[in-house]
């Protein structure tokens, strides 16, 4: 964009300042006002999601006895605790439940409100978690809510290149979110089928039970692609066309570099899943048999096409908050980030090889062992870019004058979450270890390191750019308290799951102790019950600090992390348009503890005189 | 590391500040840092044209994922197609010229704007959209037969691909004539110029791209 064009569209923009409620808060255009309502339903959508949670680790730790507070769900998903009721009752039930830690716990707090849980309706709900989870946090939070809000301010531009077209990404996700909270509502339940949907479970209605809410399910994820290749659209045309003057490519901050590759990514691998998704409805209402094997259809060219969308999914998850964490742990070292130009090009080439890796997914489903073992070749290549990436973080913090504010911390727990969830993929990437540990508790443990670790990436990215989003700072102390019961719940939670799945603990079972073998093991459920609630309960600090702070927080400074990047040089929060004038860019995002000027930081688009120059000799 | 390298390659000695290697700075008066270039030209691809790019791109994955799945299955058959049902070859192949022809309509109303020549412009993009609608016409037809046949799309893995891969189409068919007739009406009404021909040429690249994807699904799908 020219300036004259800039200062054209910012006196545009100056024009209809007055703006009714209704073109402010709800149809607004304006990519910050977008941004924050993607956040805000995404963090509705995260207490959903952790309630689900919630249910199933109930389940797990005491199968069969009454869960807590969940009297007011309806039969046929919940049944009334005092009725002498006989769903799926395990004989001599306490005699394996009474040993264990906690037991007493259970059965007092299930006769608040208790109700037991029909097995068909724990599929239901761990399906719900999972498509919740990534379709309607992760994804809204990361890629629609912060890059939406960052993008147009990190590049130094007045909005998004198309403007209604965001709006209108934001208002086809609404009816998707609403879609898909309605299946719980709707005769039979919500989609029970896991969040993969494999073929022929979901193909065929009959065979879990689920019509309708399956049904919602394709559809609500359907009109989200429809979403997502709007917003796509719109991220990678801004990101290549309105730059501020002076912002060329190795200029930019890596958030907007991860945001730039998860836009493509989402470009090309959702209409993909969109193909399949269409299909699969076609099989399930139309008659088809695509993935039915009974009328000539194949159940694995399911898998095929929704891991080839799937594994760019992961990516797109997990980009962004590899690009906050890389921002996150440059400004609060003080120090440039270590091999800028190295993060760039890791990041894309983990965008090519997610391209590449999709059968290791399905090494078990009967694949040509020889493709499994391409597949695993492709997948190891992924250790490369990941390393780079996690030693110049290493590099980064080498020697600097850290400061540990809590989006540092958090952006330090995704770091070291991800080293977990990294490491305990190539296990997983093994054709003969993953023919041991598919489909067991290892997997879950793994991918909750990995996905659930990007929730680190989400309060770092909150925490940080909360002063800007809302003008307000949020309470250092309560985030601080936030983190550490945060990372040490995440990980008693999460890390004893590798000792259940090595054990054989399969995922998606409503009650392990319907095995044999899994009854010495219990004890881990029970303890990683425990920790998941506590985890839980950590987050009402989060509540409260985020809510308080938002109403009552301390007044925020333009750049009140003394950071470089071209936000802070805007009001907090700034004003429609962005910037008063167009800044114009000098220099990359990461100048901390530059000899040219007495402060430690550098802001991009600060001009320095010649003075500054010589006395730095 | 940002060298500013992009920027600085027309102006020696100018490094941006790079304080790890304080050695390598060279001072540069009245700049910090590698000066920005007076102002960024305007850029290659407008906003509106690389959106229409990036659709494109998605919708050939779209497609990709549907044809891919075609070709398993048809070559995964012992028989295709399936039974004693052949599609009517003859007319589509007409029908395929139809819309082949509205491509080369479209291409001369868009030569005609660029010329600024209102009237011409208008007469070939109403032929555009007339072809078009034949088009769509003579699939609707053909499917009527196909279904009398005992051709439907749960008939079997032929019905099924077919009345996928073929209906997707045939809906960005209706979706491009649709657009063509807002397009049309804003002609008409004289929105379009030789300078504010965007609209216009964006409905033209999508055009252009669903006559390109029938290039593709018809040997496919047709001729066996």
């Amino acid at each position: 964009m020219s300036e004259a064009g800039a200062t054209a569209a910012h006196d545009a923009h100056a024009e209809h300042h007055e703006l009714g409620f209704i073109r402010t808060y709800i149809f607004s255009t304006d990519h910050k006002m977008i941004g924050r309502q993607f956040i805000f339903a995404s963090i509705l959508m995260l207490i959903v999601g952790g309630l689900l949670a919630m249910m199933m680790r109930w389940e797990l730790a005491w199968p069969e006895t009454p869960v807590p507070f969940t009297s007011w769900i309806s039969e046929p998903f919940m049944y009334p605790a005092d009725e002498d009721s006989t769903v799926g009752a395990v004989e001599g039930l306490s005699e394996y439940v009474d040993p264990y830690p906690g037991a007493n716990f259970a059965k007092s707090l299930g006769s608040v409100g208790g109700a037991h849980m029909d097995p068909a309706f724990y599929n239901s709900v761990f399906t719900m978690h999972a498509t919740i989870m990534i379709f309607f946090v992760v994804m809204p939070f990361m890629v629609g809510g912060f890059g939406n809000y960052l993008i147009p301010l990190m590049i130094g531009a007045g909005d998004m290149a198309f403007p209604v077209l965001n709006m209108l990404s934001f208002w086809t996700a609404v009816p998707a979110t609403i879609m898909i909270v309605y299946s719980f509502f709707v005769e039979g339940g919500a989609a029970a089928g896991g969040w993969t949907m494999y073929a022929t479970l979901s193909a065929d209605p009959t065979l879990s039970g689920v019509d309708t809410g399956a049904d919602l399910w394709v559809i609500s994820l359907l009109i989200l692609g429809v979403s997502s290749l709007m917003g796509a659209i719109n991220y990678i045309t801004t990101v290549v066309n309105m730059r501020a003057p002076g912002m060329t490519w190795f200029r930019m901050p890596l958030v907007i570099w991860s945001l730039f590759v998860t836009a493509i990514l989402l470009l090309l691998a959702l209409p993909v899943l969109t193909a399949a998704l269409g299909m699969l409805l076609f099989d399930r209402t139309m008659g088809t048999s695509f993935f039915m094997p009974g009328g000539g259809g194949e159940p694995i060219l399911w898998q095929h096409l929704f891991w080839f969308f799937g594994h760019p999914e992961v990516y797109i998850l997990v980009l962004p908050a590899m690009g906050v964490t890389s921002d996150i742990l440059s400004t609060f070292s003080r120090k440039p980030i270590f091999g800028y130009k190295a993060m760039a090009f890791s990041m894309i080439a983990l965008a090519f090889l997610s391209w590449i890796v999709w059968g290791h997914h399905m090494f078990v489903s009967g694949m040509n062992p020889v493709l499994g073992t391409a597949f695993m070749l492709t997948t190891m290549v992924i250790a490369v870019p990941s390393a780079i990436k996690t030693f110049n973080w290493l590099g980064t913090l080498w020697g600097g004058n850290i400061r540990f504010t809590s989006p540092m911390l958090f952006a330090l727990g995704f770091v070291s979450n991800f080293v977990i969830g990294g490491l305990s993929g190539i296990y997983m990437a093994s054709t003969p270890v993953d023919i041991f540990i598919h489909d067991t508790y290892f997997i879950v443990a793994h991918f909750h390191y990995v996905v659930a670790g990007i929730i680190f990436g989400m309060f770092a990215a909150l925490y940080y750019w909360f002063p800007k989003i809302f003008g307000r700072m949020m309470n250092e102390t309560l985030g601080k308290v936030h983190f550490a019961l945060t990372y040490i719940f995440f990980n008693l939670a999460f890390f004893p799951m590798h000792f259940l799945g090595v054990g054989g603990h399969m995922r998606r079972i409503y009650n392990p102790l319907q095995y044999e073998f899994l009854h010495d093991l219990q004890w881990w459920n029970v303890f990683i019950t425990m920790s998941a609630f506590c985890l839980g309960l950590s987050q009402l600090i989060f509540f409260a600090n985020f809510i308080w702070s938002l109403i009552a927080g301390k007044k925020a400074d333009k750049n009140p992390w003394e950071a470089n990047t071209l936000e802070w040089t805007a009001p907090s929060p700034p004003g429609h348009g962005n910037f008063e004038t167009t800044p114009t860019v000098y220099r990359g995002p990461y100048e901390y503890s530059s000899p040219l000027v007495k402060e430690d930081w550098l802001p991009q688009d600060r001009k320095l005189g010649p003075e500054a120059v010589t006395a730095s000799h | 590391m940002p060298r500013g390298s992009v920027l600085a390659a027309g102006l020696p000695a100018s490094q941006p500040p790079t304080h790890d290697t304080p050695e390598t700075l060279v001072a540069v008066p009245g700049h910090g840092g590698g000066p920005p270039p007076p102002s960024i030209p305007r850029p290659p691809v407008s906003n509106a044209r690389m959106g229409m790019l990036m659709l494109i791109g998605a919708e050939t994955m779209f497609f990709a994922g549907l044809i891919g799945a075609y070709v398993v299955f048809r070559f995964g058959s012992p028989v295709w197609p399936s039974g004693h049902l052949y599609l009517p070859v003859g007319i589509t192949w007409v029908n395929t010229g139809f819309l082949l022809f509205s491509c080369y309509t479209m291409w001369r109303a868009m030569r005609c704007i660029q010329a600024d020549q209102q009237q011409p412009f208008v007469r070939w993009l109403a032929i555009t959209a007339l072809l078009g609608s034949i088009f769509l016409g003579v699939q609707g037809f053909e499917w009527v037969q196909l279904v009398h046949d005992g051709l439907t799309i749960s008939a079997g893995m032929y019905g099924a691909t077919f009345y996928t891969l073929i209906g997707c189409h045939g809906l960005h068919v209706l979706a491009a004539v649709l657009w063509l007739g807002v397009v049309l009406f804003q002609a008409r009404l004289g929105k379009f110029s030789q300078q504010h021909a965007i609209g216009v040429e964006i409905c033209s690249m999508y055009w252009y791209y669903v006559g390109a994807v029938w290039v593709v699904l018809f040997p496919l799908v047709y001729l066996n």
